[in-house]
This record gives structure tokens, C-alpha cells and sequence, in this order.
């Protein structure tokens, strides 16, 4: 499989107050991560929240620029493609559908905004666009003239979504796109995500904190935790045989629609990190049930495992943790 | 019965609007007992929120309320006057709110507002609450909680701010707590913290909850009664565990077909779909909500329907079962 983007040592660095009238201090959202989407992918992101998942998707949107690194689409380093370039291959879907379409243009406006702004075509090729993509996500071309007001939640990310294709991308990033909806609604979207996915050979990068979902969806699942992957694998291989302590954690934590088996214990604990100032070693010790000294001194490195790869003292050969477990 | 803690009969909001009355909510009847966790779960608009407004005494003054009865243990709900509500409200019922702000005052700090409440309705010194305050602060998962006493709400994130809304609710150990989804925003892993942290003080406490929520998963796990609700009715009420087990009204079908099941949905098959939307509550309102959406709809449908089923597990439905066993209802 070709890669059709790719992240490169990423880092994105703040500049962040502390306080009101605190000194500025550097908070790395997206700390030195190595990433890669082949095509046809869907790679599910979670991690919890503030972990840094918008502002990867960001970076990859060329909507915020790497402090450090490179985004390559295609091979190509993002610096050198032109807006039209990247709207062309890369497109959004964000959570909120409410907020996200500007509630004074009509439907026609908004989804055609994107072939006006780069000047694809004329007006008769760009209503025939309009009118073939509200097809495609399932929407009746008389709503091209009505408001975003008078649509309901899935109507409106079906608009976000038929925005975000018109303009023919290859990629799309969606981040938290059925968070705001009913799950009556989610269903609907989450299917028509993946028609188009065989239809047109999508590639998606996928942020959620619904963990069913991605693992419905995902092809591929990249877990973060405080601005670095700490695990990644096929969707099979990481909810069968997760290996970083906190993918289990957070695997624990989903509430299937089961009764009677409760709410479990997932023994993390409250340390919750802060970002200006990071815990020593692996960022992730202070709450991790397996932690040992070395745990607290050394950051660990990325292990290739079968299929994927991990960042875990535990899973590295030649840490002392496994030396200790072989002798 | 004297073990029953809330009773609810016939409960309806009507909400005068420009185009005619909003039936928003229409005759539903729910009852809870101390130490039980009633889930009511449902579309958005449903009615969820309105209902446990009008149980708190806090709906608009535009919001007209009707009831055959609302008790809480001894007390009519309806006939309480400000006063009885108001010492009520923050101490025996207490509630977390869908909006983290609308409870937070931004001009007192965390802990002004955590120790008022206790202060407020109990003989303890001010030393006394603030052990109480930092004691539940880290029960939810807050840490550092005795600096946190003195930050005001707007310089703590989303999440934090939610957990500071729990604690503030658990302060004076009310008998009913009314948590109106308490953990949507919140991190899976802090959420089933902080589920575990409600479900331990129902027991320890005997507290009733009434939890309001759109996830399934979370309904499963906390719930002991749940009730299904669309479009201002309950449409299905019953243990949780047979509810879960024989969903009987196609809307309670439908929703759990919507949602992809680890280890029973295939991965990528597509997900089962409610089509249509929830019909306007404007004008006449009559026969069975769902069957705009229903695929069993038939024309006694428009008719008024019979509540089915035993009195623990009622349903909504001319078909006995809930049309069950009939066909055309996936996808
Ligand atoms: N423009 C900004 N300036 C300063 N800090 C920022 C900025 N954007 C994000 N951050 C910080 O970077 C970190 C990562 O934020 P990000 O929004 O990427 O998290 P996330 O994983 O998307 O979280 P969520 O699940 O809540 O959406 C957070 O600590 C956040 O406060
Ligand atoms: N003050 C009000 N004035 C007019 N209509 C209102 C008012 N409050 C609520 N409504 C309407 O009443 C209906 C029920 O609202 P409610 O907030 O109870 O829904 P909900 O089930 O809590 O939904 P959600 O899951 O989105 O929170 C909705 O159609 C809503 O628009
Ligand atoms: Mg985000
Ligand atoms: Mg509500």
C-alpha cells in the first residue's frame, strides 16, 4: 500500500500563558510523531482529551504549521503545495455541524464555496458538482436553496460532508464528526463515511473518543497519549492484543450496552499530566499500573512489534524491566 | 408503598410557542425507590431535560406543568411552595445540570461555591466543609484539590469544570441526585471513574439517581430501571436487564441497531438506521409518535395506544410484542 500522507518527526509547540499573569511557557501539543496513511486507510485516533489529536489534525490540514518536521502528501512536502493543491486532496469534517456552516448562505453557497474560492469551472459545471454530491451523501437537491436553520443535526453533516467532497478530495480528516448527534443519526453518517470510503477509495484519518466506533470503522488505530503515539496497529491486532498499558486502560473503560456487568475499575488513578510540565521519563508513569523506577528516568522508544509498533519499557527487549522478567 | 422515594403520575409540559402549544412533554409516569437508578435515555428534544426540570422546580415560567401527582418522599411537589422547594433543591434533590456554566457562578471561587451549599444547609463550620469539599474534589478525580479551593471556574477546562459540578452535587449526600448527562463530555476512562464514583454512593448512600443520557453503554452498565423516550412520551420503561434483553418497542430496537456492538456488530458492515425525523410536537399530537419512522406502522397506529406488557416492563405499541418477529425492520 502507497502512502498517501505521512508525518514526519511532527512536533507543534505553543507558546502558553500559566495563569493570568504567568511568564509564557512552551506546551507541546504534538510531540515528535512519525505517522503514516496509506491509501484507502481509515486509521482511528484516540487518546484522551487534550492529548493532541485536533492539533495533529490541524497540522495535517496545513492549517497550523510544524514547529519542527514534515507533513508529505504524497511524497510531496506539504510547505510546497499551494492552498489549491491541498484543498484539492485534503478536506475537513469537523464535530459540530451547527456551528461549522455559516448559517446566512444557502446550501448551494456553502457546498459550492470551495469550487468558487479555487475557481473550479463555471457556474453550470459547478451547480451540476453541487447537485451530484448532495446525491452522493444522500441529500434531495431542493434543499440547495434552504438554510442551514432549517436542516436537522444529520442534514447538516451531511452538508459539512458533501462540503468537504466536492472538491474531490483524496484524504479527509474527520475529527469527532457523530459526536454532537444522535446515535439514530451517527448510524446514518457513519454508513455513508463508509460507502464513500468503497465508492471512491477514500483515505480517512478518524479522531474519536467512542472507541466502538473506531473500532468499527477503523482500519488502523494510532492511540495518544500527551502529544506522542504510544501504540499503533491494525484494528483487529490493537483490540484484541493491546500492549501499552494505557490502550488497555482505555479499552477497559468502554461501556458496551451489556447489563449487569457494571462499570469497571480501570485502575489508572487521577495523575492527570500537565502539558507545560511533563512527567520525567514516559510521560504516561504517574498513572500507569506497571510502572517501575527506570519508568520514571527514561523516556522509552518506539518498539516495532508484528504489525504496528509501541512505546513501552515493558515490550522493549532491551530494557532492564524485560531483562529482569528473563532472568 | 413507603420505600418509594419519587412518584411521578401523568406528568405533562405544554410550552406556548408563536406557531400554536409545544406538547413537549405527554402523560408519562415514572417512580423510583432510595438506593435506585433510573436511565432515561432518548433522541435529542426527546424531553429529557424538561422532565427533570420540572421535577427540581426549575422550569420557565412559560412552562406549563400538569401532573395527576409529584411526590418526593413526603412531600407534593406540586403544592410545595418556594421555600420547601428551595430548601429542597442543593440539599435532598440535587442536581447536575447538561450546561457545566448554568451551576457554576463565575465570580465565586470552586470552593466559595462548594462549601456555600453545606453551609447553607447544614450546622457544620466552615473547617468542616472544606474537608468535605476536598474530599469529594478528589473523589472525582481532581487533583491537587485543596489549591483548586481557590481557582475560580473559568480557569479550569471543560472536564474539570464537570467534576467540580458532581462534586457539588454530592455535598450535602442528597437522596436524589438528578445527573443530566453528567460524563458526555468527559474522557471514556475519567467517565467510567466517575460512573463507578455514583454508583458506589448509591449503594453507600442509598441515594436514588435519575440518569439522563443518549449512551446506551452507560445505560446498560448503571442503570437498574430504564425508560426509553421519544418525542415527549415513554415509549418502553422496564429493568434494565430485560429491557436490554427483549427491547419490545421498535424505537428501543432501533436505537440498539444503531449502535456498533464490539464483538457482535461486524467490523464496516453497515449499522442499522432510524430513518425519518421526530415529528413536530405542535398542534394535534395523537396516535403513536413513532410510526413516521416505523417500519411495523399500520393504520390503528394513528389511534390512541395501549401500554402492554407486565407492570415492570410497560411498553407503547398496537403490536403485542412490538411486531418482533416481523420483517423490514433492519436497515
Ligand atoms: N492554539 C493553541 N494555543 C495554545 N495551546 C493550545 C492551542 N491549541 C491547542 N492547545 C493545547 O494543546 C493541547 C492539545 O490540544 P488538542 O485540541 O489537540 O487536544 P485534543 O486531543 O483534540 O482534545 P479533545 O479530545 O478535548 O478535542 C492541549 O493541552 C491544548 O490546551
Ligand atoms: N424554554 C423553552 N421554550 C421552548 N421550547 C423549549 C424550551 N425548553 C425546551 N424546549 C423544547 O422542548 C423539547 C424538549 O427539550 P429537552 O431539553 O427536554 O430535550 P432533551 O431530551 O433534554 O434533549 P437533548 O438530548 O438534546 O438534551 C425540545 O423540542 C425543545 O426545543
Ligand atoms: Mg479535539
Ligand atoms: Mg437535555
Amino acid at each position: 500500500m502507497s502512502d498517501v500522507l505521512t508525518l514526519d518527526g511532527v512536533k507543534k509547540t505553543y507558546s502558553v500563558k500559566q495563569g493570568m499573569f504567568g511568564p509564557r511557557k512552551p506546551l507541546t501539543a504534538v510531540n515528535d510523531v512519525t505517522l503514516s496513511l496509506g491509501k484507502g486507510e481509515v486509521l482511528g485516533l484516540v487518546g484522551e482529551s487534550g492529548c493532541g489529536k485536533s492539533t495533529l489534525a490541524k497540522l495535517l490540514l496545513g492549517l497550523e504549521k510544524p514547529t519542527s518536521g514534515d507533513v508529505l502528501v504524497e511524497g510531496e512536502s506539504m510547505a510546497t503545495l499551494d492552498r489549491r493543491g491541498l484543498a484539492g486532496r485534503l478536506q475537513p469534517i469537523f464535530q459540530d455541524p451547527y456551528s461549522s456552516l455559516n448559517p446566512r448562505k444557502s446550501i448551494y453557497d456553502i457546498i459550492s464555496l470551495p469550487l468558487r474560492v479555487h475557481k473550479i469551472g463555471n457556474t453550470a459545471s459547478q451547480t451540476k458538482a453541487v447537485k451530484d454530491i448532495l446525491d452522493i451523501v444522500g441529500l434531495p437537491q431542493r434543499v440547495m436553496n434552504t438554510y442551514p436553520s432549517q436542516m436537522s443535526g444529520g442534514q447538516r453533516q451531511r452538508v459539512a460532508i458533501a462540503r468537504a467532497l466536492v472538491m474531490k478530495p483524496e484524504i479527509v480528516i474527520c475529527d469527532e464528526p457523530t459526536s454532537a448527534l444522535d446515535v439514530s443519526v451517527q448510524s446514518q453518517i457513519l454508513n455513508l463515511l463508509g460507502e464513500l470510503r468503497r465508492e471512491f477509495g477514500l483515505t480517512y484519518l478518524f479522531i474519536s473518543h467512542d472507541l466502538a466506533v473506531v473500532e468499527h470503522l477503523a482500519t488502523r488505530v494510532a492511540v495518544m497519549y500527551l502529544g506522542r503515539i504510544v501504540e499503533e496497529a491494525p484494528v483487529a491486532e490493537l483490540f484484541e492484543a493491546p500492549k501499552h498499558p494505557y490502550t488497555k486502560a482505555l479499552l477497559s473503560s468502554v461501556l458496551t450496552p451489556e447489563p449487569g456487568l457494571g462499570v469497571p475499575e480501570t485502575a489508572l488513578g487521577t495523575a492527570y499530566p500537565n502539558p507545560i510540565n511533563p512527567p520525567s521519563g514516559c510521560a504516561f508513569h504517574p498513572r500507569c499500573p506497571l510502572a517501575t523506577e527506570h519508568c520514571k528516568t527514561v523516556a522509552p522508544r518506539p518498539i516495532q512489534t508484528e504489525h504496528g509498533r509501541v512505546e513501552c519499557h515493558l515490550h522493549d527487549p532491551e530494557s532492564p524491566m524485560t531483562r529482569q522478567d528473563a532472568a | 408503598m413507603t420505600d418509594t422515594l419519587l412518584s411521578v403520575k401523568n406528568l405533562t409540559l405544554n410550552i406556548p410557542t408563536g406557531s400554536g402549544t409545544l406538547k413537549a412533554v405527554r402523560g408519562i409516569d415514572f417512580d423510583l425507590k432510595r438506593g435506585e437508578t433510573l436511565s432515561i435515555v432518548g433522541e435529542s428534544g426527546s424531553g429529557k431535560s424538561l422532565t427533570s426540570l420540572a421535577v427540581m422546580g426549575l422550569l420557565g415560567k412559560s412552562i406549563k406543568r400538569q401532573a395527576d401527582e409529584m411526590r418526593f418522599d413526603d412531600i407534593d411537589l406540586q403544592k410545595a411552595n418556594r421555600r420547601v422547594m428551595r430548601d429542597l433543591r442543593g440539599n435532598r434533590i440535587a442536581m447536575i445540570f447538561q450546561e457545566p456554566m448554568t451551576s457554576l457562578n463565575p465570580a465565586y471561587t470552586i470552593g466559595d461555591q462548594l462549601t456555600e451549599t453545606l453551609l447553607l444547609h447544614r450546622k457544620v463550620s466552615k473547617a468542616a466543609a472544606r474537608a468535605r469539599a476536598v474530599e469529594l474534589l478528589e473523589k472525582v478525580g481532581i487533583t491537587a484539590a485543596e489549591s483548586r479551593l481557590s481557582q475560580y471556574p473559568h480557569q479550569l477546562s471543560g472536564g474539570l469544570r464537570q467534576r467540580v459540578m458532581i462534586a457539588l452535587a454530592l455535598m450535602c449526600e442528597p437522596d436524589l441526585l438528578i445527573a443530566d448527562e453528567p460524563t458526555t463530555a468527559l474522557d471514556v476512562t475519567i467517565q467510567a471513574q466517575i460512573l463507578r464514583l455514583l454508583v458506589d454512593l448509591t449503594r453507600e448512600m442509598n441515594m436514588a439517581m435519575i440518569l439522563i443520557t443518549h449512551d446506551l453503554g452507560v445505560v446498560a452498565r448503571v442503570a437498574d430501571k430504564v425508560a426509553v423516550m421519544y418525542a415527549g412520551e415513554l415509549v418502553e420503561t422496564g429493568p434494565a436487564s430485560e429491557v436490554f434483553a427483549a427491547p419490545s418497542h421498535p424505537y428501543t430496537r432501533g436505537l440498539l441497531r444503531c449502535i456498533p456492538q464490539p464483538g457482535k456488530t461486524e467490523r464496516g458492515a453497515p449499522l442499522g438506521t432510524i430513518p425519518g425525523i421526530v415529528p413536530s410536537l405542535i398542534g394535534d399530537v395523537s396516535g403513536c409518535v413513532f410510526r413516521t419512522r416505523c417500519a411495523h406502522a399500520r393504520p390503528e397506529c394513528r389511534e390512541a395506544i395501549p401500554l402492554r406488557g407486565d407492570a415492570s416492563h410497560e411498553f407503547k405499541c398496537v403490536h403485542p410484542d412490538g411486531a418482533l418477529s416481523e420483517e423490514g425492520e433492519v436497515a
